[in-house]
C-alpha cells in the first residue's frame, strides 16, 4: 500500500515543484510506514528520473509511450488510476499546478476518491480519515478538510512543502498501459513557454508593479529588477486591466495565488483583492510613495518614495550584494 | 448550439472573510453575493457565441432559494433560461455530480463554468463534470474559438500558453480573457423576470470529504520602515534570509 505520487515534467525535465511532491509523499509515508511511489508520464531520461529518489521515492514507475507524451488530462488521469490501482495506493499525491487544477479531479473522480486541493500542510490521520490544511476563499482563510472516503488524492501548492532530500535507491519499471483512444481526442496544437522567465505560481521571489508606474513604457526597470533577483514579473489589475501588461501576470483574488519567499510590491496601494492573493507570501516588502497605502499594514518592510527613483537604486542594491 | 453555462454564488470580492464562533461556517452576516466573477466571464462569452443564432444558453446553479437573485442577474445578462437544483452546495463533488447528472439527460455542445470559484477555491466542478460524462475538459481557458464543431482552445500553463483542439461537446473552466463580462441593461433585467427558472430536486450524493473548520491568515507583524534601498538588502538578506 505505497503513496503515488505523479510528478510533472517539462520538456523533460523535472522542475522544484516535482521534487516538492515527492518529497511530501515520502513524509507521509513515513507516517503510515510505507513507500513512495513516484509516476512519471512522457520522456524523461533515466538520470533525471533517479533524481526523485533523492527525495525520497523508492519505486519509480515511467510511462513514455508515443501517444502519452504530451499531456491530456484525460489520458493521463486514466494512467494515474490504473497505476494507483496496481500500487494498490489508497494516497496519491500531486501538484495543484495549472495542469495539476486540471488534472486531480479527473483522477478523484475515477477512483471515487476524496479530493483536497490547494493543500498546504502536511496531513494528519486519525483512523481512515485524512486531515489537511487547505487555503480558502482566496487565500483569506484557511480550511481544514477531512477526507473520509477510502482513496484520497491531495493536490499540494506550489511552494508550501520545501524538497527535503531523503536517499533511497529506486529501480525505474516502464509501464505500458493500454490508452483508450477516446482519451486522446484532443490535439496539442503549439506550446509557447518563455524560457528565459520565472513561471510566476513557482516563483521564489514576485516583483510586482501597479499603477504607480504610471504607463507600460517604465516596466523596463521593474523587468531589470526581476532579472537581478532571478524573480518572476507579476502586476496588479488594474495594470491587467488597461492593458499595460498580460493578464497572466496578474497576481489577486481573481488572477493567479503566489506564496513566494519575497513578495516585492511596487506602486500597488493594496487593495483587498490583491492582498488576498499575496498575503501567503513569507515576506512582503512594499514600496510607494503614499504613506498612507493600505499595503503597509501587511508589509514586513516598507519604503516610500516614487517608484520610478527608487527601482533602479534597488536594482543596483541587489546587483552589489550578489556580487559580493 | 446549445451552451450550459455553471454559475457559483459567491461573496462579493470586497468582502471581509468572518466566520461564526466555533469557526464551522463562513458568516453571511452583512455580505454581498454575486455571480462568480469567473463564472460571469463564462456566462458572458456564451451569451456572445448565440448572439444572432438560434442558440440557447442555460444557467444551473446548485443552491437553496436564497440564490435566486444571482440566477436572475444571469438571466438579464442574456441567459435563455435557468436551472436551480435545490440543495446547499456541500462542496465541488456534489456540485459535479449535481450539474453532471443534469447534463447528462440533455446533450449540451459546449458546458462552461469559471476556472474556480472565489470561495471555496476547488477549481474542481469542469475537469469533475468532464470525467463524470466522459467528455474532454480544459481548465484555466484564456481564449477559445468554435468553427463548426471544432473547439480551439488556450489554456494558462506554467510560463506560457498551449493551445489545443478538439470536437464538442466538451466543458472548459474559463479565466480572465476569454471576453469581457457584460453588464445587464434595462431590457435584460426587466427580461430576466419572466425567464424561465426550473427548480429541481437534487440528487443523493455520497459524502468523501468534508470541512471541519476554517481559520483566518494570523495577522503579520507590524511594519519596518526603511529609508534606504541598502538598508532593505541588507535587512532582506540578514533578517528575513530571502536574499
Amino acid at each position: 500500500m505505497a503513496i503515488l505520487v505523479y510528478v510533472e515534467n517539462i520538456e523533460g525535465k523535472f522542475k522544484k515543484s516535482a521534487f516538492e511532491v515527492v518529497s511530501y509523499a515520502k513524509a507521509i509515508a513515513n507516517e503510515q510506514s510505507t513507500s513512495v511511489t513516484a509516476l512519471s508520464i512522457g520522456n524523461v531520461a533515466d538520470d533525471e528520473l533517479n533524481k526523485l529518489a533523492g527525495f525520497g521515492a523508492s519505486k519509480i514507475v515511467k510511462v513514455d509511450q508515443e501517444q502519452l507524451k504530451q499531456f491530456i488530462n484525460k489520458a493521463y488521469a486514466s494512467v494515474i488510476a490504473a497505476a494507483a490501482n496496481s500500487e494498490q495506493a489508497n494516497i496519491i499525491v500531486l501538484s495543484n499546478s495549472f495542469s495539476g487544477k486540471g488534472l486531480a479531479p479527473r483522477v478523484a473522480a475515477k477512483l471515487e476518491a476524496g479530493l483536497a486541493d490547494g493543500a498546504i500542510e502536511l496531513p494528519t490521520f486519525s483512523g481512515s480519515d485524512l486531515q489537511v490544511k487547505k487555503t480558502a476563499f482566496s487565500n483569506k482563510a484557511f480550511a481544514t478538510e477531512i477526507i473520509t472516503a477510502d482513496k484520497k488524492v491531495i493536490a499540494v501548492n506550489p511552494n508550501s512543502h520545501e524538497p527535503v532530500r531523503s536517499e533511497e535507491t529506486a529501480a525505474i519499471e516502464t509501464l505500458s498501459p493500454s490508452v483508450d483512444a477516446g482519451d486522446l481526442n484532443i490535439v496539442i496544437k503549439d506550446i509557447v513557454r518563455a524560457t528565459d522567465k520565472v513561471s510566476l505560481p513557482e516563483a521564489e521571489i514576485v516583483v510586482s508593479a501597479g499603477r504607480g508606474m504610471k504607463g507600460p513604457e517604465n516596466w523596463a526597470i521593474i523587468e531589470e529588477l526581476a532579472a537581478a533577483l532571478g524573480a518572476a514579473t507579476a502586476c496588479s489589475k488594474p495594470v491587467s486591466d488597461a492593458g499595460w501588461r498580460p493578464h497572466s501576470e496578474h497576481v489577486g483574488q481573481t488572477g493567479i495565488v503566489v506564496s513566494p519567499n519575497l513578495y516585492i510590491a511596487i506602486g500597488i496601494s493594496g487593495a483587498i483583492q490583491h492582498l488576498a492573493g499575496v498575503s501567503s507570501s513569507k515576506t512582503i516588502v512594499v514600496i510607494n510613495k503614499d504613506p498612507e497605502a493600505p499595503f503597509f499594514k501587511v508589509a514586513d518592510y516598507g519604503m516610500v518614495g516614487d517608484a520610478l527613483e527608487i527601482v533602479p537604486k534597488l536594482t543596483a542594491a541587489v546587483q552589489a550584494h550578489k556580487a559580493n | 448550439m446549445r451552451i450550459l453555462v455553471c454559475i457559483s454564488h459567491v461573496p462579493d470580492t470586497t468582502s471581509k472573510i468572518t466566520f461564526n464562533s466555533d469557526h464551522t461556517e463562513f458568516n453571511q452576516s452583512g455580505v454581498q453575493f454575486i455571480i462568480n466573477p469567473y463564472d460571469e466571464i463564462a456566462l458572458s462569452r456564451a451569451v456572445e457565441l448565440v448572439e444572432g443564432t438560434d442558440g440557447t444558453v442555460t444557467v444551473i446553479n446548485v443552491g437553496d432559494a436564497s440564490t435566486e437573485p444571482t440566477i436572475r442577474k444571469a438571466l438579464a445578462v442574456g441567459a435563455t433560461d435557468a436551472v436551480r437544483i435545490d440543495a446547499a452546495p456541500r462542496d465541488a463533488w456534489f456540485v459535479a455530480k449535481q450539474i453532471a447528472h443534469y447534463a447528462t439527460e440533455q446533450s449540451y455542445d459546449l458546458i462552461l463554468t469559471g476556472r474556480e470559484s472565489i470561495d471555496y477555491n476547488g477549481s474542481q466542478v469542469a475537469a469533475l463534470v468532464g470525467e463524470l460524462l466522459h467528455i474532454p475538459s480544459v481548465s484555466i481557458v484564456k481564449k477559445f474559438d468554435i468553427q463548426d464543431r471544432e473547439i480551439t482552445i488556450e489554456r494558462e500553463i506554467e510560463g506560457g500558453k498551449e493551445v489545443l483542439s478538439t470536437q464538442l461537446p466538451v466543458i472548459l473552466g474559463t479565466a480572465e480573457g476569454v471576453t469581457e463580462p457584460k453588464i445587464p441593461n434595462m431590457r435584460g433585467i426587466m427580461s430576466a423576470r419572466t425567464k424561465p427558472l426550473q427548480v429541481l430536486p437534487a440528487v443523493d450524493v455520497p459524502t468523501l470529504s468534508t470541512i471541519s473548520k476554517y481559520e483566518s491568515p494570523a495577522p503579520r507583524g507590524q511594519v519596518a520602515m526603511v529609508d534606504d534601498v541598502e538598508q532593505l538588502v541588507n535587512l532582506l538578506h540578514t533578517k528575513a534570509k530571502v536574499l
